[in-house]
């Protein structure tokens, strides 16, 4: 592709239970440039923004999100329940949260939205997506 | 004659691909994946589709435990599954195998094993035929590389 990465990369975390999604989700953002972090589900995520009660031993500026991606349909915590955590938290409720979902469900989305999310793609997410 | 090799053999891979998308096998999506692969990524869509094809395998065998093992089906755990091989094919471009779970889950939320054994048997046959063409892919790209490099 080409393109020049400035030094200024979004560091995007990527939130989804299917490793195929993530692999392909982690090579688009990093095509556009930006740094990724992977994670299985929604816990993880969580544990990773250091919402989880458990202090994460690296300082929070490294790790420092500037956008959430995350799969709508999870075992456990679905995509839906995580924004709201997000959205509830005053330490992450700036950070936006883009939903992903291989369905095009109106309810669904317009529920995401209410609830705070920046933006609802359908799956199967393109490089013209992203 | 090695020219001749190399063009023939890009007329059997794009062949095959055009067979392909013509029976619904595969969509647009598979070819969003290649534009994903270049220099610094140069097998992506051969590394995509091996952990598709890792991941599927695992699924398909715990669906068909679930149906078959023991006299009461987990349908909530079936569907768990459907979602996730019905999210990772469309995101591979595998689109018949994406309709066809698509019809599986609906069995499942009725309950319908019948149904749901239909479906899965024509899961796993989907399932077998698009890895056997992918391989056989995958096969005729890696000859026309090292045909193109032989006659370069």
């Amino acid at each position: 592709m080409g393109l020049e990465c400035s030094s200024q990369e979004l560091h995007v975390l990527a939130v989804d239970d299917s490793l195929v999604d993530r692999k392909v989700i982690e090579r688009l953002l990093k095509i556009s440039c930006c740094k990724v972090t992977a994670v299985e589900s929604g816990r993880r995520a969580l544990q990773y923004l250091g919402l989880d009660g458990e202090r994460s031993s690296v300082g929070f500026d490294e790790l420092k999100v500037n956008l959430i991606m995350t799969d709508y349909s999870m075992p456990g915590m679905t995509g839906y329940e995580l924004l709201k955590k997000i959205k509830g938290s005053s330490k992450l409720r700036e950070i936006p949260v883009v939903i992903m979902s291989s369905e095009n469900v109106l309810a669904r989305i317009d529920r995401c939205l209410e609830e705070g999310a920046e933006d609802f793609l359908v799956k199967p997410v393109k490089l013209s997506d992203v | 004659m090695l020219g001749f090799r190399v063009e023939r053999l890009w007329a059997d891979m794009t062949g095959l691909l055009a067979l392909l998308f013509h029976q619904g096998v595969l969509d647009e999506q598979f070819l969003e994946l290649q534009q994903l692969q270049d220099e610094s990524s140069p097998n992506f869509v051969l590394e995509v589709f091996n952990i598709y094809f890792h991941e599927a395998e695992k699924l398909l065998r715990s669906l068909r435990s679930l149906l078959v093992d023991g006299e009461f089906s987990d349908y909530k755990k079936m569907r768990i599954h459907l979602n996730l091989l019905i999210g990772s094919s469309s995101t591979i471009g595998a689109k018949r195998i994406r309709n066809v779970c698509i019809v599986f889950r609906t069995a499942s939320d009725q309950n319908n094993k019948i149904g749901c054994l239909r479906a899965l048997e024509l899961l796993e046959y989907e399932y077998c035929y698009l890895k056997n063409k992918l391989h056989e892919l995958f096969q005729i790209e890696q000859q026309r590389i090292l045909a193109a490099a032989i006659r370069e």
